[in-house]
């Protein structure tokens, strides 16, 4: 079993110690990482104590560990999953041999890319929340937010280790840039644009820990079975931390949505205006802010068809969702996918090879699994006894990768005119009054068991800690 | 034997699907594969869980700590499971009926896999005492067992003995390897049996308190004796406790555990505890003896009494004579058999017990919480004394024994 050496400067359980020139390497970059943290990291949150979770090793009993940490002193480090060393590579040309321990040499550089791109997310989403903390709904939220903002710094962590113990000096250029990139960076931004766009109120984190963070569950899934065994247990553990960022999504919408059905219940209303003006989040607005994260989150998967994903895939750097759940022949050579198209202004089926439509198979999954958790909302709704549903948008509406990057459809699966585009644009994604609106209502509540007043409580504490536990200390 | 048949009860683990976000967390961390999935919810297994609850930290919703008592022919099957909304409400329980733990049904388990169990015959409590600290078990298990370095090894019975008692002390570096007095541990010995197949575990009872062997240390000691003959005195070479009592100090070993949730000692005040053993069936007791001493050691508060009756042929062959010999007559009522003493008669364990009669049923009759450790061939002797103490004070034997099963106060573990 892995142990997590807690000597060091820098939590591990790599062996780090004995790997000095490793070890020099990351000690170099880690002031340059606190002062990214301290310029970019949750505002004000130095000095407080947050009740978070910490690994101590990385077996089920040690990985969750429970303590109020002083804030900037939270352990970040470097742990992967215990080593199963039977591991075989699962899928692709490559299939049945041992999983490999080094990179392979003819895969180096698209293994970096892969690994800069994912590492290039985890610093973007808290550069993303960093204002979030002055406006949080309540002490737990408070809690909430700071436990994802440094598991995203760990992870952070976990792909500069990757760079730097297995790229040599490229890895060591990559991780240095990792820093420097900034989300909405005019001059330098984050790859990817979901990562550059602003969470400014609690709404918008909501929707990204539920489908944003969903994208990271489904892209460490697909790159925990990596045939490079160092990426896939990085990868395995930091999906264990990845839940609970979904967790805070999908709670949290939860609680938005069983606030106003209370409110909308106990004074018989259901005018979204009406509504509003008890102070709470209207259906429609949140029906709104739904189909903006969705349809941006879907974009991250990447182009329809890809001769990328198929190399990725082919050559054992990336599989499927559940790889080795399925059972095909793990090459898919003569597979076929079905893709959107248009044709005669509709939207059209084609079958294409599937080996190029691997991004396309991965956002089926992730969208499945998206409606699924909808669906779970909608009955907060129907417990209410209320007859409004919320729906996912079709994966067509507002993309801006792939085939419908340059076209208008509707929430609903129509291909339409640039002009019905603009006549209801308001209706389908949020306004700048539906943003101000919802900005109106953040103001922060940090007093232990109190909400804001558009959210309900949350059903249960943090490690089963009662909801008026100080989750934060502000000392 | 016409007594109505008894329902069999489970604490069924369950969890709920309004909560779960389906995560898969539970899933890829259960040691051994309880959890499943369909595409509409995350279930747990009841014919292979045993509630070991490493799955109940790691879930960041909470929705996966559910149980519910139920008759074990009515237990909830995976089609019902995967087809919930909602949990079902807790049924009431009929009363009277046994109700059987995950950690029971871990111990049918463990037989499947080829783990050695406790075989004592004498009924014994399944739970345990309602002041007993809470234990973790099975946190590692074959599939993930935890490596431990040998801190010190050493020979316990003097070298002109034939008995070869080892206190061996494990070190678990800074792994988590929470352990109470009164568990135990498996080893995994190195190698193959004569059919390929990895050895079975072999279980050790923890002969350190929870503090430590070494206090504040995260170590643990064992007290093994090498098996060079088998129960009809065969010469055979035991495996596990060949392999153990060889060990240098630095190699590792491959634990399992921790094991064990009833045989734990009460830590309330005034609680009495009396141990019977006989050769490596002292580990436990020095454990709990050793746990109440550093207590004892700090003024903190133990009005409560200590009895001890233990079993060795000669003084040489008693493990951890010494020490024993060192602790105040105020802080433990010691009765020590030994039956190789040239010049005096052969005397076991349940004579001792029999001459102490009164001073043994004055303590049966207070709050008092017995503990039998040993080899198996001890305990009907030491029942049979017990039975007899109680009847020169008259007392109902069987009822009180009865009673402390049934309360968490009568603990058996031989081997
Ligand atoms: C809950 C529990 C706690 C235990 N705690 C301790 C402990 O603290 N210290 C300790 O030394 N042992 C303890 N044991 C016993 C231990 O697990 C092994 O059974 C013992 O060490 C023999 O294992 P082995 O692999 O050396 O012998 P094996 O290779 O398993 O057996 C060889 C032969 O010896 C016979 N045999 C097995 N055990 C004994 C024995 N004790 N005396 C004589 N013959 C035997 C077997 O029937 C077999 O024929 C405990 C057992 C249980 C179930
Ligand atoms: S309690 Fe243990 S065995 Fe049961 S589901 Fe959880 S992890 Fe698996
Ligand atoms: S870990 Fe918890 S939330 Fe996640 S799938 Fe399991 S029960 Fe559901």
């Amino acid at each position: 079993m892995s142990t997590i050496d807690y000597s060091e400067k820098i939590p591990n359980n790599v062996n780090l110690s004995e790997d000095r020139t490793l070890q020099r390497a990351l000690e170099h970059w880690q002031p340059n990482y606190l002062q990214w943290w301290r310029d970019m990291g949750p505002d004000g949150s130095n000095g407080f104590d947050v009740y978070l979770r910490t690994a101590i090793n990385v077996t089920p009993e040690g990985w969750a560990n429970f303590d109020h940490v002083k804030m900037p002193d939270y352990r970040w480090g470097i742990f992967l999953a215990q080593q199963d060393e039977n591991r075989k590579v699962n899928f692709g040309e490559h299939k049945g041999e041992s999983a490999w321990q080094e990179v392979p040499g003819e895969h180096r550089a698209n293994l970096r890319r892969m690994i800069v791109t994912q590492g290039d997310t985890e610093p973007a989403s808290v550069e993303q929340q960093r204002h979030l903390g002055l406006t949080a709904p309540s002490n737990y939220d408070l809690r909430n937010l700071f436990q994802i903002n440094v598991e995203e710094g760990r992870h952070l962590w976990a792909m500069v280790y990757l760079l730097h113990k297995y790229f040599g000096r490229d890895g060591r250029e990559e991780a240095e840039a990792l820093l420097q990139r900034n989300s909405g960076d005019q001059d330098n931004p984050r790859i990817l644009e979901a990562f550059n766009e602003e969470t400014p109120d609690w709404l918008a984190f909501y929707m990204f820990t539920y489908f944003t963070d969903r994208d990271g569950k489904f892209q460490l899934n697909a790159l925990s079975e990596s045939g490079f065994d160092p990426l896939s247990r990085t990868c395995r553990f930091m999906l264990t931390e990845e839940a609970h960022h979904m967790f805070v999504g999908e709670s949290g919408i939860s609680r938005v949505l069983s606030r106003t059905a209370a409110i909308m219940k106990q004074h018989g209303i259901e005018d979204p205006e009406e509504v509003r003006k008890h102070g709470v989040i209207d259906l429609p607005t949140i029906q709104r802010y739904l189909n903006f994260h969705f349809s941006v989150t879907i974009d991250l998967f990447g182009a329809d068809q890809s001769s990328n994903a198929a190399t990725f895939y082919s050559t054992g750097l990336k599989g499927r969702y559940e790889e080795t759940k399925r059972d095909d022949d793990h090459l898919l050579k003569n597979n076929q996918y079905k893709i959107l198209d248009i044709a005669n202004g509709q939207l059209v089926e084609r079958e294409v090879p599937m080996l190029n439509a691997l991004n396309e198979v991965l956002r089926d999954d992730y969208i499945r699994d998206s409606v699924a958790g909808v669906a779970r909302w909608n009955r907060v709704l129907e417990k209410a006894g209320l007859a409004f549903r919320l729906v996912t948008p079709h994966k067509a509406f507002n993309r801006h990768i792939g085939t419908f990057a340059s076209q208008k459809i509707s929430p609903d699966g129509r291909v339409i005119s640039e002009a019905e585009w603009a006549a209801n644009v308001r209706n389908w994604l949020p306004s700048e009054e539906d943003r101000a609106y919802v900005a109106s209502l953040m103001g922060r509540v940090v007093e232990p068991g109190k909400m804001a007043n558009w959210i309900a409580p949350p059903p249960v504490g943090i490690n089963r800690q009662p909801v008026d536990f100080e989750y934060v200390r502000f000392n | 034997m016409n007594a109505p048949e008894q329902i069999v009860l489970i604490r069924q683990h369950l969890i709920d699907p309004e909560v779960c976000i389906r995560c898969n967390t539970c899933e890829e961390t259960c040691p051994i594969d309880a959890i499943t999935h369909d595409s509409r919810n995350y279930v747990v297994d009841p014919a292979i869980c045993n509630g070991c609850n490493a799955c109940i930290s790691p879930c960041p919703t909470g929705s996966i700590d559910h149980w519910r008592t139920l008759p074990r022919t009515a237990a909830y099957s995976l089609e019902e499971q995967f087809s919930w909304d909602e949990l079902p409400v807790q049924q009431e329980v009929p009363e009277d009926s046994a109700v059987e733990t995950p950690a029971e049904t871990a111990v049918e388990q463990a037989l499947a896999d080829g783990m050695q169990i406790n075989a004592a015959v004498s009924p014994t409590s399944a739970i345990a005492p309602w002041s007993a600290a809470h234990p973790y078990i099975n946190l590692y298990l074959n599939k993930n067992p935890v490596t431990a370095t040998v801190a010190g090894n050493y020979r316990l019975t003097a070298a002109d003995t034939e008995s070869d008692i080892h206190h061996i002390v494990l070190d678990f570096g800074n792994q988590f390897f929470p352990i109470l007095e009164g568990q135990s541990i498996g080893i995994i010995p190195p190698g193959v049996d004569e059919n390929g197949k990895p050895h079975y575990i072999r279980m050790y009872s923890v002969a350190s308190p929870r503090s430590g062997e070494r206090e504040g240390y995260n170590n643990l000691s064992l007290t093994v004796k090498r098996v060079v003959s088998d129960h009809d005195g065969k010469a055979v070479r035991g495996v596990g406790s060949n392999y153990l009592c060889d060990l240098q100090k630095g190699e590792q070993v491959q634990v399992t555990g921790p094991f064990g949730a009833n045989y734990l000692m009460p830590n309330h005040a005034g609680s009495n505890i009396l141990m019977i053993c006989t050769g490596t069936g002292s580990a436990p007791m020095r454990a709990m003896t050793e746990h109440r001493r550093r207590m004892f050691a700090k003024g903190q508060p133990l009005d409560g009494k200590l009895m001890l009756f233990f079993g060795a042929r000669t003084p040489e062959e008693l493990p951890y004579f010494g020490p024993l010999l060192k602790l105040p007559p105020a802080f433990i009522d010691m009765h020590l058999a030994f039956s190789r003493q040239p010049d005096q008669p052969r005397a076991y364990v349940q004579d001792k017990i029999r001459e102490a009669g009164a001073a043994v049923t004055a303590l049966l009759g207070g709050d008092t919480y017995v503990y039998i450790c040993g080899l198996k061939g001890m305990e009907a002797g030491v029942m049979e004394a017990l039975r007899e103490a109680c009847s020169a004070a008259g007392m109902d034997w069987a009822a009180v024994h009865a009673k402390m099963v049934k309360e968490g106060r009568f603990h058996v573990e031989t081997y």
